[in-house]
């Protein structure tokens, strides 16, 4: 932070917001009375190999606004996860405009994208702050957090869940609108539909690590073979799409089950080896079982997805042309779009509700204590083959969207590295957290493609600089850094499935994170 | 004498070994319906392999231990029912299960014998309410058609999930934690996490509940309420017990029939004025722990005099 005397912690009763303003304007003129000499000056060698004065006002003016903001914000702010996403936001909408500022040509979608994601991001920390006042007692006595306290916070919060999808649904369109079908089928697709895949995988994962507690590091096998059954029976027996999809979920549920029956009896890190070792092998026989799946080569022309039944190519009888609009491959994206934000959302749905089941109760009893479970009558041998099967089968049906969305498979988009991410993405949100592992994907597969935009830096750095091989370094520093100060993911906090009189979150320091 | 006449569970040569080291040998006893029976012991005498060879943890290396959940289990049907290699019997005279053959879970769910555990053992991360739901594991499950009809919202899931935190709901007002229902059990004080641990396991409607050292780190206060609390669960839920307790005040208090062993071996069995003035037990408890040998003492001097010191 900032300088500035005074703690964030100060007791002030009323009159929070006028502090938290003094406090920000004392932290800009400091950084104004630090930064005039430092930033607003540059001494640089002419033509004439002479020194000469330059000045970086604009420069001065970022730091002094972008330190005070900080300064304000976490002021206003008491939850930590509230502070950290209201920080997000803020060098998120500082990059935005940085890059509008720098960059000779930066896509305005970049620009005004990350800046509104900024902005969505500060909100949703002053939402998470509301309502962290709604399900805890209010422990400070922020101005926040008594509008919490009222009926209208608490509605405050039931909107925002609407209002996300709202703005999901219409993201697609909001973006053709904008930038025209060539300019934005990179968002829709790279970030829209690629985020989308992986929030629906980390929820599908939730199920096996967050509620049931069994590490499972070879996941992806399941995406595989959800891909690979769509492929084969699309191209073998002439399937369509809808036909092959709850097809592919039941394989990949057998597969689920084929992996739950030897590691039964395995706990902890032996369990993780031997899922490891599972996801492998299915990796090495659709390398190796050529006659079935054409080894390396993959399998091609997979039939595309069609719009119940219209193509979307440019063809008589074809979507654009049915519905008298020019043809460009970006319908075909945004219907994938809603494909996939149709299956994420039936997972979601179907994973609130199970946890609201006996079921889903059992698998999180069998995280806190299975020899506990065994005690009370609950068959753990079946509790665990269903955990399995069920997380397989939602892979199976993210496998077999993923098929039919590239037209193509192949063995190499089945690796480790694609089972560690998305586990990843189940740690990183926080075990069992729903939303948690959705804001996790975001975090994860979004900024390593928004890491990608950082040509912009090429001005600071000169022309060598290429952000995007340093992407994984970058990420790989950000994922120890937020291990360190958030282990138990971004949302730790767990949800009860019932409650008698007020829902309160359990925190995490009593939640086990299973053994098995 | 109800072990006598109306037994419930027929423990019969019961041999636990572990390699070389022999934990319980050739152990027999009954315990009665509607008692309470106490399992006593110095340290490390067997009593928790007694618990888990009876509860299914462990597998008896011998013995056979026979169940009559409802009515007598007459010992023509107990026969039939070994040499069958069945697992129960549903016969005239009574229910019959044979545990040494049920896995633990089965143990819980069919032949309705519930435990608790010597350190406690709660879903610390769910909320205390949430710990008396899972409890109604198998009942829920079938209401809710094993999940699918639950999960499509059909049928009758919702109605029984309601009466489902009704009897939680009762449980936690016996217990007194009604208040905390919506607490992480983790963070509940130990006597109250000891309390509930037990109305968990009321929680699956159990015929036997065996209780492994309730008194444990309690104060004298909270063991007048345990006691209570025990006496109620007998008088009014049909429940026998069986306990092990090294708290000599609740096993002379509200024990109707103790069982005394030592080494793996019975060294004594009837009801408590019997079982304090056995000399084996006397002998056995003097000879091994000074904690045990006071709380004896203490009780004996009250009856007997000092006559029973050797």
């Amino acid at each position: 932070m900032a300088g500035g005397s005074g703690d964030s912690t100060t007791p002030f009763d009323s009159g929070r917001l006028t502090y938290a303003v003094k406090q920000a304007g004392f932290a800009g003129l400091l950084t104004a009375g630090l930064g005039f000499p430092i930033i607003a000056f540059r001494a640089e060698p002419d033509i004439r190999n002479q020194l000469a004065l330059q000045t970086r006002w604009s420069w001065l003016v970022t730091a002094i606004v972008l330190l005070a903001a900080a300064r304000f914000l976490s002021l206003m702010l008491d939850g930590w996860r509230a502070r950290t996403l209201a920080m997000a936001g803020l060098l998120m909408a500082a990059f935005g405009l940085g890059s509008a500022w720098f960059a000779s040509q930066a896509a305005p979608a970049l620009v005004w994208g990350t800046i509104a994601a900024g902005l969505l991001c500060i909100g949703a920390g002053f939402w998470l702050e509301l309502r962290a006042a709604g399900t805890t007692a209010p422990a400070g006595p922020g101005p926040l957090r008594r509008i919490a306290a009222t009926r209208a916070g608490a509605l405050l919060g039931n909107w925002s869940a609407w209002i996300g999808l709202g703005a999901l649904i219409a993201f697609p369109l909001v973006m053709l609108g904008w930038l025209g079908p060539a300019g934005s089928l990179k968002w829709i697709n790279n970030y829209g539909v690629q985020i989308l895949i992986f929030v629906m995988l980390g929820w599908g994962l939730n199920i096996v690590v967050g509620l049931a507690g069994l590490l499972d590091l070879g996941y992806v096998a399941f995406y595989a073979v959800g891909a690979y059954s769509y492929a084969l029976l699309a191209t073998t027996f002439g399937l369509t799409f809808w036909i092959c999809l709850p097809l592919a979920g039941i394989l990949a549920a057998f597969t689920g089950i084929l992996l739950g029956f030897p590691v039964l009896r395995l706990r902890g890190d032996y369990l993780a080896l031997v899922t490891l070792a599972f996801g492998e092998i299915i990796y090495l026989v659709l390398l190796n079982w050529v006659d079935l799946t054409n080894g390396e080569a993959g399998i091609s022309s997979i039939p595309r997805v069609t719009f119940f039944g219209i193509t979307f190519y440019d063809e008589p009888g074809g979507f654009s042309e049915l519905f008298g609009l020019t043809f460009s491959p970006i319908y075909r994206t945004i219907f994938l779009f809603y494909l996939i934000l149709f299956l994420a959302l039936v997972t979601n749905f179907a994973t609130l509700r199970l946890r609201r089941m006996p079921i889903g109760r059992a698998w999180e009893a069998l995280r806190e204590d299975e020899i506990a479970c065994r005690s009370l009558g609950i068959n753990t041998v079946n509790t665990k083959l269903t955990a399995f099967a069920l997380g397989a089968m939602f892979g199976g049906f993210a496998g077999s969207f993923f098929a039919v969305r590239q037209g193509f498979v192949s063995p190499n988009s089945f690796t480790f590295i694609e089972s560690a991410t998305i586990l990843s993405i189940v740690v990183l949100g926080g075990m069992g957290s729903q939303i948690g592992v959705a804001l996790a994907a975001i975090v994860m597969i979004g900024g390593t493609e928004l890491l990608r935009e950082l040509d912009f830096l090429k001005q600071l750095f000169g022309n060598d600089f290429d952000p995007a091989l340093y992407r994984m370094l970058i990420f790989g520093l950000a994922m120890v850094v937020m291990m360190v100060f958030r282990p138990r993911g971004f949302i730790s906090t767990r949800a009860p499935s019932i409650f008698l009189k007020k829902r309160k979150g359990v925190s995490s320091e009593f939640v086990g994170q299973g053994s098995g | 004498m109800r072990w006598q006449t109306d037994p419930l569970l027929h423990v019969e040569h019961l041999t636990m070994r572990f390699g070389g080291l022999v934990a319980i040998d050739d152990l027999s006893f009954t315990a009665g319906r509607g008692d309470i029976t106490a399992l006593i012991g110095p340290n490390g005498a067997g009593k928790t392999t007694v618990f888990n060879c009876i509860t299914g943890f462990y597998k008896p290396t011998e013995g056979r231990l026979a169940f009559a959940r409802t009515g007598r289990a007459e010992a023509a049907d107990v026969e039939e029912l070994t040499n069958t290699g069945a697992r129960f019997a549903h016969e005239p005279a009574g229910d019959i299960y044979l545990l040494e053959r049920m896995p633990d879970f089965e143990i819980a769910a069919k032949a309705k014998v519930a435990r608790t555990f010597q350190n406690i053992r709660l879903f610390s991360g769910m909320t205390v309410l949430e710990n008396l739901i899972v409890a109604q594991h198998n009942p829920l499950m079938h209401a809710s058609g094993w999940t699918i009809m639950g999960l499509l919202g059909v049928g009758r899931y919702a109605s029984h999930e309601r009466a489902a935190v009704d009897k939680a709901r009762q449980w936690l007002d016996a217990i007194d934690l009604l208040d905390r229902a919506d607490d992480p059990a983790g963070d509940l004080p130990y006597g109250d996490q000891r309390r509930l641990e037990i109305a968990r396991a009321m929680c699956t409607d159990p015929v036997l509940l065996c209780l492994d050292e309730p008194a444990a780190g309690l104060n004298p206060r909270e063991t007048a309420d345990l006691n209570a609390l025990l006496l109620s669960i007998r008088e009014q839920h049909d429940t026998s017990l069986l306990l092990i307790e090294h708290d000599m005040a609740v096993v002379m208090q509200i024990s109707d029939h103790v069982v005394v062993i030592d080494y793996g071996v019975k060294i004594s069995d009837g009801d408590p004025d019997f079982v304090r003035n056995d000399p084996k037990v006397i002998a056995a408890y003097l000879g091994v722990s000074d904690e045990d040998v006071d709380a004896t003492d203490v009780n004996m001097d009250a009856e007997t005099g000092k006559e029973a010191r050797p």
